[in-house]
């Protein structure tokens, strides 16, 4: 004990306190919380009981232990195995922060995780379903009508090219150059956040079809002009002139001027 | 040019010959004789104006081109060329002669690259030459009209501009129509009937296109033709002005010839810039419209900017407060009409102005000839700085929804910072400016009077510590003492000495005033006598020195003792000695 | 100095007679380049102007082969630059190098191989010597008394009478930039648009609006739901796209659907139908459409200059330079139960002009 009093005051024994400190908390954590992954035993749950638990344990504090929704998310009853899909998949859900918007980020949970989470959350009340592969077929869909129709109701948020857009207060609509076509049915089915809602019954499925043919092609498409500048618009090309292409300009203009050697 | 040389080749003689018969036609050889070996005056800044002129030669030729395969029409057509994803989609002509050009006719969107980016550089290198005029003071008599003309430029080359890329009839340029159709409603009386005829009707009507070809074809470059050929007589008769510098007076001009130095260099320059243009064109996509669709009233894109020179005015439209009023049933809505008649006006009218009012508040009536250092005069950088950083925020303004998806802010906050700063910054821009102006005078000052601070020390044989200070060569102090006496004008009298009322009295006293506000604060030039004997001192203090390099330069240096400290091949350095030590271990 | 440099400077007069073309030096000290006193350097000046040049007419070459034999539709991909049009890099590339070089190469001459000794020219006052100030006055004097133009102030007062007056035809005969139809003016034309009441609400699916499509239930639309749509009796762009494009810059709408119970406040008692609204889709800011939705805070946002309305409270502005707020248009269904307008809009829609009102 005199060793450990004499030296009480020495600078290090704060550090090491805390550092003793944290490592009893952090280690009795983490012997007191399992981190064993749950019982697989499958066979003995439904989907559907499987979602609940995942539901339970991941989303309830912000959602409610029924899906009621509360003061930190919605409610979630009624909107489909689609939404769950959607956000869960593009790792929106969860979120990270509280924020403006729900950022996409990485995905942590598996696909047969979130087909649970789907499942379950469907049953609580008819919703849109996750798209078929029929639904999300569009080779023999119509590119230039798919671009009318982008046009007429994606554009305007999401940006003629895809490449996103801002909305008030921090909100944007992303880029749609990563999405894949199931996200993109679905955000158009569900409305996340404040996208609006396109059901198929104000856009039918041919329609989606061909605006995911749109997308596609303006996903894949190459630039004929040379490189492409994120074809954001003339904001970026201004930019561009302006500093590499004047830069090389004034460049000429020293270089014609210097004495030679 | 004559062929009296017995030993000149061929092509001398034909050429001699041909020149006889345009002298004998022309009277030509006169002007050869005073123009062929004209002295201009080398720097790299004196070259922003040929950048804006050999960029619109490039404008010029590739839109010769162009015109070649556009079809200005409003009249809808069914698309069937090469790009996919517009097939059998109803456009204009407009719109589908571009999307031809751009994908059916080889080196087509070459050109129309070309084009549209020498038209960004074109309005770049304006606008760059234009503040180097202003910074350097050569506005200033003989100057004025000069002045005048190239503001009657700047707004012709945003007008080529705007019509231009409204063309093709894109939903991005489109909506920039649209946006020109409110703007021209807000106009008080006449807005509405104005709005009305210039679209030939109801928007959008069947006209517009084919109008705004004619502007942009034939009225604007014949406007900017005409203008650029009185700009260049101007400078060509009123000769080049020049920096300060050894030989240079307010009286000539010292430089190199016209030929064979600038034929070569300004020759070779419109090829490098031609150059660049193009091989940019290769490279670098601009302006893709099929990206964007044809123009539709109904549609619009997230990311709506015009092209950057019109960038301002629309971040102008952004940040102003959405104030209307309505006065007896008439409306004025000053939310459109300020930013987008109130302040452009205002501001291409005081730039227009600047050299008279300049010349009236300081009562300079001389001819300049020689260019002004910015710190020379602190106010009319400060007011140019002023000027760039209150245009800086409405560019910014106008790409608020990029900077908050690409920062991740909110749009809202951004605008209202930009609208303070819009009050805030440019007052401060100024102060600052104006301050840094005055403190590098100062600076010059001390140059003047003991020479420059060289970072040495040296301890005197009594043992006093002085920082060597260097004289200023030539070209420093030419230019350092290039500075013009810029004496405040009196302060008016309000009666004469007999008593009569002086009837100018009030102008003259404001008059002092700007003159006192633009020139009071400067720091006075020191004598000649002054200078001469502080470049003097600080000779004096350089040759105390001098025995000091000597023993540097030495070969073999000898200590007190007659010791070896140093001969050629030891390291020297303590440096050189660890490595030599390490390359040996 | 070298003897190639003194030759190729202008003499100085107190040697001789000056050569033609003679300028004096500036006095100034000059220090020679490598290419004046080494003529090897010199001559390898001269290979590589005479080289850019040749690379020039290469590049020239190449580019017609480019343009013979590159597809215009092929693509290709290049690191940095991405997938890109082939013959647009390589005419670019060909024609931009052929003539940068050409350029390079003339620069290159004129800094290396031309002498760089600076010379001098005076410079004159701009103002004209007295005597001929003298002389132009005493012109303009003569020529204006043999005028009489002082002398006869009647002559005077009708030519400049004459001359203010001649361009006005010129003005005049800009009236008809407008054909304006009888009866027409456009205070009425921009006060009113399309809609009437019974006019049945169709979905805009671009160019083909109208084919097919019979209207819109309002069971079709969720909530948070965001249609844009146009009025039934709109010109087939095919026929008339004069005047289809008009009405699209005019009666152009956005039906959105919220819970009834969030709607706050309206234009007018009962003009939305279960929740479901119509708007105008022309920002009345300055004109642009305007259909940015975010469906839970009900905020519509205009991409142009970020005016903002809340179609939840009567469409009024929350942000932006927009000074009034959304026009509504007022809807019903009618008896084949799809979506109708009740009566036009209450007020002009679109950009403010001076006799709104």
């Amino acid at each position: 004990m005199k060793f450990l009093a004499n030296r009480r005051r020495r600078p290090w024994v704060a550090v090491a306190l805390l550092a003793m400190a944290l490592l009893v908390v952090g280690g009795g954590y983490a012997a007191v919380s399992s981190t064993a992954p749950a019982e697989a035993a499958m066979g003995s749950q439904t989907q559907v009981e499987e979602g609940k638990r995942l539901f339970l344990e991941g989303c309830s504090s912000c959602h409610g232990i029924d899906a009621q929704g509360s003061a930190n998310g919605p409610s979630l009853i009624g909107v489909g195995a689609a939404s769950v899909h959607f956000q869960v998949a593009t790792g929106r859900m969860p979120m990270a922060a509280p924020g403006a918007q729900a950022p996409s980020k990485n995905v942590i949970y598996t696909d047969e995780e979130i087909a649970a989470m789907s499942a379950w959350v469907a049953s609580l009340a008819p919703g849109p379903a996750i798209p078929s592969a029929e639904q999300l077929d569009f080779a023999d869909a119509d590119i230039a009508e798919g671009g009318v129709l982008f046009r007429i109701n994606c554009a305007q948020c999401h940006q003629a090219a895809g490449g996103g857009g801002a909305l008030t207060q921090g909100k944007y609509a992303p880029s749609l150059m990563n999405a894949t076509p199931q996200e993109i049915y679905e955000a158009m089915l569900t409305g996340p956040q404040n996208m609006p809602v396109f059901s198929d019954a104000t856009l039918p499925v041919e329609e989606k079809q061909q605006i995911l043919a749109y997308i596609d092609s303006l996903q894949n498409a190459p630039s004929p002009g040379g490189m492409s500048l994120g074809r954001l618009g003339p904001v970026v090309e201004g930019l561009f002139m302006w500093t590499a292409v004047f830069a090389a300009l004034i460049a000429a203009a020293v270089w014609i001027g210097i004495k030679a050697r | 040019m004559s062929t009296t040389n017995p030993a000149a080749n061929p092509v001398e003689k034909a050429g001699g010959a041909t020149a006889t018969f345009v002298d004998q036609r022309l009277g030509s050889n006169k002007f050869l004789a005073r123009n062929l070996s004209k002295v201009f005056p080398e720097h790299w800044s004196f070259m922003l104006g040929e950048i804006a002129l050999y960029s619109f030669i490039v404008v010029l030729l590739t839109g010769t081109y162009l015109t070649l395969f556009f079809k200005p029409s409003m009249a809808e057509v069914v698309y069937e060329g090469s790009y996919i994803p517009l097939n059998g989609i109803y456009m204009s002509e407009a719109y589908a002669s571009t999307l031809n050009i751009s994908f059916d006719i080889r080196g087509g969107l070459l050109i129309r690259q070309m084009h549209h980016w020498a038209a960004l550089i074109f309005v770049a290198a304006v606008a760059v030459h234009m503040f180097r005029v202003f910074f350097t003071g050569a506005f200033r008599k003989p100057r004025e009209f000069n002045w005048i003309v190239g503001v009657a430029l700047t707004t012709l080359a945003l007008a080529a501009g705007f019509t231009g890329y409204s063309l093709p009839d894109d939903l991005l340029s489109g909506t920039g129509l649209q946006i020109i159709r409110g703007i021209l409603q807000s106009i008080p009386l006449v807005g509405t009937w104005l709005a009305f005829f210039v679209f030939g009707g109801e928007y959008p009507g069947g006209d517009i296109i084919s109008r705004l070809y004619s502007a942009h074809i034939l009225l604007v470059p014949g406007l900017i033709l005409a203008l650029i050929t009185v700009h260049l007589i101007m400078v060509w008769t009123q000769k080049h002005t020049q920096f300060p510098g050894p030989g240079r007076t307010n009286d000539n001009v010292v430089g190199y010839p016209l030929l064979p130095i600038y034929m070569a260099k300004a020759g070779g320059f419109f090829f490098v810039v031609f150059g660049i243009v193009a091989l940019l064109s290769g490279l670098v996509n601009i302006n893709p419209v099929w990206i964007f669709g044809p123009y539709t009233p109904d549609q619009v894109t997230a990311g709506t900017q015009p092209d950057w020179y019109i960038g301002w005015l629309d971040g102008a439209l952004r940040l102003m407060p959405n104030w209307e009023t309505v006065v007896a049933g008439f409306t004025i809505s000053w939310n459109v009409f300020i930013p987008s008649v109130v302040i452009p006006g205002i501001l291409f009218t005081g730039l227009a102005l600047y050299p008279f009012l300049e010349a009236w508040a300081t009562g300079d009536k001389r001819e300049h000839n020689l260019l002004d250092r910015p710190r020379n005069a602190p106010v009319r950088t400060g007011i140019g700085v002023m000027a760039i950083v209150f245009y800086g925020i409405l560019w910014l303004g106008g790409g608020n929804d990029l900077v908050a998806t690409t920062f991740n802010l909110s749009i809202n906050s951004i605008s209202w910072t930009l609208r303070v700063l819009l009050i805030v910054a440019p007052p401060l821009a100024f102060i600052i400016t104006k301050r840094i102006c005055l403190s590098l005078q100062r600076r010059d000052r001390e140059k003047l009077l003991h020479g420059y601070e060289s970072g040495r020390i040296l301890r005197l044989p009594h043992g006093e510590f002085v920082e060597v200070h260097q004289p200023l060569n030539e070209k420093e102090l030419a230019v350092i003492g290039s500075k013009p006496d810029t004496p405040v004008l009196p302060a008016p009298q309000k009666t004469d000495i007999d008593g009569v009322r002086n009837p100018r009295y009030r102008l003259d006293s404001i008059r002092h005033t700007l003159s006192g506000f633009f020139y009071g604060d400067n720091i006075p030039r020191p004598s000649a006598e002054e200078i001469e004997a502080g470049q003097h001192h600080a000779e004096e203090q350089g040759a105390i020195e001098a025995p000091l390099h000597e023993y540097e330069e030495r070969d073999v240096i000898f200590n007190a003792h007659g010791g070896v400290l140093h001969h050629p091949g030891m390291p020297k350095t303590n440096a050189e000695q660890v490595a030599e030590q390490e390359s040996r271990s | 100095m070298s003897k190639d440099l003194e030759s190729k400077l202008p003499a100085n007069p107190e040697h001789g007679e000056p050569k033609p073309g003679y300028l004096p030096v500036a006095d100034i000290p000059h220090k020679p380049r490598v290419t004046d006193t080494d003529p090897k350097a010199a001559r390898r000046a001269e290979r590589q102007v005479a080289s850019m040049f040749l690379l020039s007419m290469l590049l020239v070459v190449l580019f017609v082969v480019a343009y013979v034999t590159i597809d215009v539709s092929t693509v290709v991909y290049v690191p940095v630059l991405g997938e890109v049009g082939a013959s647009n890099l390589v005419l670019g590339l060909t024609f931009g190098g052929a003539i940068f070089f050409i350029g390079a190469g003339a620069i290159q001459w004129s800094k290396k191989l031309m002498p760089d000794v600076e010379v001098v020219q005076q410079r004159h006052d701009m103002e004209s010597d007295k005597g001929s100030t003298k002389e132009a006055a005493a012109n303009y004097e003569r020529g204006k008394e043999e005028s009489g133009f002082a002398r006869y102030p009647i002559i005077r007062r009708t030519l400049l009478g004459a001359l203010a007056l001649f361009p006005i035809p010129l003005v005049v005969m800009l009236r008809d930039l407008w054909q304006t139809p009888p009866g027409e003016n456009p205070v009425e034309i921009l006060s009113t648009t399309s809609w009437r009441d019974g006019e049945r609400i169709v979905p805009d699916t671009g160019h083909s609006t109208g084919e097919n499509v019979k209207g819109i239930r309002p069971e079709e639309i969720p909530v948070g739901g965001l249609v844009s749509a146009l009025p039934m009796s709109i010109k087939e762009l095919k026929e008339d796209p004069v005047a289809n494009m008009r009405d699209r810059g005019k009666s152009a709408i956005i039906l959105v659907r919220m819970d009834p119970d969030e709607i706050r406040a309206q234009q007018g008692e009962g003009w939305d139908y279960q929740g479901i609204l119509a708007y105008s889709k022309i920002c009345t800011h300055v004109g642009c459409p305007i259909a940015l939705y975010e469906h839970r805070t009900h905020h519509l946002l205009c991409p142009c200059h970020q005016s903002t309305f809340d179609l939840a409270d009567e469409g009024n502005v929350v942000f932006g330079p927009a000074a009034r707020r959304m026009p509504q248009l007022p809807i019903r269904v009618d008896e084949e139960g799809f979506l109708v307008a009740r009566s036009d809009f209450q007020e002009p829609v679109g950009p403010s002009f001076w006799e709104r009102g």
